[in-house]
């Protein structure tokens, strides 16, 4: 009989007070017994509406039954048939808009926990696995991975399980994309990251850190040295500002730079080497998860106000719920239908070398009003005339999202994008207008979902197979 | 791993490595820059190529000592490695087509006016360099200015070598005496470059500028290292990282960039001086 509780088992989470002083993993992760009682929902259906929810379409249905029986290994080898990252996107794929949002349990009541179970079935593997992946048989071709992120990495394991020679090159000091610089260790600890990386190395998988393509070695020259088919999962790139004055004062952030000296550079740590402005008050401006993010980040490191400040409302963030829950939960700040016209810095008028000078003071805000929608059929926000006023703020950290990244497409000719910059591609494929040259991600998309990324990259490894076996 | 097969001091607070690196030394070219880490939980710091060998596969830097980075660098011996050297980043100075130019640099910024210098010398230009420095103890590089121009410069703001003054002195000078250039390049301190500007401006002759901001990534990701830019009255905001480092010296917001340069200065007085202290109870 199927356990007909209305309700998931709630994930355990560190109590709020006490986690928004540590930057330990939020939530906790079900235990065996749980895991069995939620699996214990899931009512099997024949059509399965859940794994055409999932961008990977994992065997959602079979993966849990194997949970129900027990067999929690059985259940982690048919989540990674289709993921090759489930222990990440356990903890931060968007399930409420994805599979969990087609479960029929979520017609009366709420859908079956897919994640969490999906998550602690990762877990498990984790903790007790024995003996690493094997190679796979080499088939005799090779294919160049750019950017060590979700798609990249699923891209190279899809490719090396089928016997290809791969290498990743990734730009940074450490592989993982915006798993290691973007998500912070509360909400996906770096050793997981880590665990999947060190995974695909056992599989053969070549990683090469500190080259960027684009600079250090050009598409062009890697088919020159004998790689036949290219994947492009170089991820977003450069953060937008909101072109009002004051972004330049000091105080004030991307959310990428924010988040990449809390998380790649470790500052959050007692005595860090590269320095990030700590407590304090602090506006986050943005709905998104990176929004989320960095708020929850800023108030880790010490901050005493944190405030996110978006332009629609409740009902428009764009972040996943449990994240919008989490941060409201520790006290995160909410300004909704609040949009910023102006940051103000200090200047002493008496002392031009006051060294107080040049830093955020305060943060000029308009309220807003949503009017009618617009063609994605979110309500368009208008400003409220007359309503400005001030927030005191020190820090301000803008996460209104990015642009492509510029290295690639400058130097590889032939390589088209669309009017924002973001690669052309077929979507069946990932095949780019370069033949033998693939790309996925937010390289592609602009900033998106670690899942849709891996979805990508998932998609054009199967393009490259029939592409290469095709020759 | 990176090795550092040759490290010499220039100055009491300026040194010079080479280091082997094929890939980087195979693309580098003068204006462009390199991230490097020390150690594996060191910052990344960007230094633009102060040179590079194709054929030994080996790039050089030259670096001032200016903070618990630069320090921790500095204690590094030839035979050493450095964790990370990724590059080459940015645009390369753009060349092509000069016949007469001028190059100022101030400080530690002449190690990489020097290569652009060298460059444009090869190419057949005729280079007229003016190099500055605080004093003759941090003189640098005058016999490699001196091979790679028509005509040198030396300044001194104490008038220890050289001529007394800084860089602007001479170049007003040579307006003044209606000599024309088809470009001007400065590669200094942020105020260096921003006088120069000033100097060079009502002459009309291009100004390029090498600009050094704070940077994480240098691939176009942070954005810590935006600079404002104003073209025709309109404020533009451009990423050093991929757009630079070379500027149009006549549209930068220097003020605006000094500012935010000194954004972490407590922070990093304060970890040079652990740092510093640090090697110092090693030593004893």
């Amino acid at each position: 009989m199927p356990n007909m509780a209305p309700k998931k088992n709630p994930m355990p989470t560190q109590q709020p007070k006490t986690r928004a002083c540590n930057f330990q993993e939020v939530a906790l992760g079900y235990d065996e017994t749980t895991a069995l009682d939620e699996a214990a929902r899931c009512l099997n259906c024949k059509n399965m509406p859940c794994v055409s929810g999932c961008p990977v379409n994992i065997r959602i249905p079979d993966f849990i039954e194997q949970v129900k029986a027990g067999d929690f290994e059985a259940a982690y080898q048919i989540i990674s048939e289709s993921s090759s990252l489930p222990a990440v996107c356990g903890r931060v794929c968007p399930q409420e808009t994805q599979c969990e949002q087609r479960c029929v349990r979520g017609i009366k009541g709420e859908p079956v926990g897919i994640g969490r179970l999906e998550r602690f079935v990762a877990d498990w593997h984790n903790a007790h696995a024995v003996g690493k992946p094997q190679p796979a048989p080499a088939n005799g071709h090779r294919v160049a991975i750019v950017g060590s992120g979700p798609s990249g990495l699923t891209c190279a394991g899809d490719l090396a399980k089928k016997g290809y020679r791969v290498t990743v090159y990734e730009a940074l000091h450490t592989a993982g994309g915006v798993l290691v610089y973007g998500i912070p260790e509360f909400r996906l600890p770096k050793t997981i990251v880590q665990q999947e990386v060190d995974n695909l190395a056992a599989l053969g998988v070549d990683m090469e850190t500190n080259v960027i393509i684009g600079k250090t070695l050009t598409v062009d020259e890697l088919f020159e040295q004998g790689f036949e088919a290219v994947f492009i999962g170089s991820g977003a790139g450069l953060p937008n500002f909101m072109g009002i004055p004051g972004e330049s004062l000091k105080g004030v952030y991307s959310a990428n730079e924010f988040l990449t000296r809390s998380n790649l550079m470790k500052a959050y740590e007692q005595n860090p080497v590269t320095p990030i402005m700590k407590g304090g008050k602090v506006a986050v401006v943005g709905g998104g998860n990176v929004a989320m993010d960095a708020a929850r980040t800023a108030l880790r490191l010490g901050a005493e106000k944190v405030y996110i400040v978006y332009r629609r409302s409740l009902e428009e963030l764009p972040a996943r719920k449990e994240e919008v829950e989490h941060a409201m939960e520790e006290g995160i700040d909410f300004r909704l239908l609040n949009n910023p016209v102006e940051i103000l810095g200090y200047q002493n008028p008496e002392d031009p070398r006051d060294p107080k000078n040049g830093f955020v003071q305060r943060m000029r805000c308009i309220k807003m009003e949503l009017g009618e929608p617009d063609e994605k059929g979110r309500r368009r926000p208008i400003p409220v005339e007359g309503s400005e006023f001030e927030l005191e703020v020190d820090t301000v950290v803008i996460a209104i999202g990015t642009s492509p990244n510029p290295l690639i497409k400058s130097t590889t000719d032939g390589l088209e994008v669309n009017r924002r910059g973001g690669i052309i591609i077929n979507e069946d494929t990932g095949l780019t207008s370069r033949t033998g040259v693939y790309a996925g991600g937010d390289a592609v998309t602009g900033a998106a979902t670690v899942i849709s990324a891996m979805g990508a990259g998932k998609v054009a490894a199967k393009a490259i197979d029939e592409y290469l076996q095709g020759k | 791993m990176n090795r550092i097969l040759e490290k010499r001091a220039l100055n009491p607070t300026v040194t010079l490595m080479e280091i082997e690196a094929p890939l980087v030394a195979a693309k580098a070219q003068p204006g462009q820059f390199v991230i490097l880490r020390v150690d594996e939980a060191g910052e990344r710091i960007p230094l633009t190529v102060a040179g590079y060998d194709r054929e030994k596969g080996t790039v050089r830097i030259i670096f001032q000592i200016v903070g618990a980075t630069t320090e921790k660098l500095n204690h590094l011996e030839a035979g050493d490695y450095l964790q990370d050297f990724a590059g080459p980043l940015g645009i390369a100075t753009k060349t092509e087509g000069l016949k007469r130019v001028c190059i100022v640099g101030g400080g530690v910024g002449c190690a990489i006016a020097l290569p652009v210098a060298q460059k444009l010398h090869a190419a057949g230009c005729e280079v007229v360099s003016i190099i500055g420095f605080r004093s003759k103890d941090l003189l640098i590089l005058e016999d490699e200015f001196r091979a790679a121009s028509a005509r040198l410069t030396v300044m001194t703001d104490d008038g220890s070598y050289g001529e007394k003054g800084n860089v602007c002195l001479p170049l007003q000078q040579m307006f003044d005496a209606g000599e024309t250039f088809d470009e001007i390049i400065a590669i200094g301190p942020l105020i260096m470059m921003k006088f120069v500007a000033e100097t060079a401006k009502p002459t009309g002759i291009p100004c390029t500028v090498s600009m050094n901001p704070v940077m994480i990534d240098g691939t176009g990701m942070c954005g810590g290292c935006r600079l404002t830019l104003n073209q025709a009255g309109q404020k533009v905001t451009k990423f050093a990282c991929v757009d630079g480092p070379d500027f149009n010296g006549y549209e930068v917001d220097f003020d605006e960039a000094m500012s935010r340069a000194s954004m972490y200065r407590d922070f990093e007085r304060h970890a040079y001086e652990e740092t510093c202290s640090l090697f110092k109870k090693e030593v004893q």
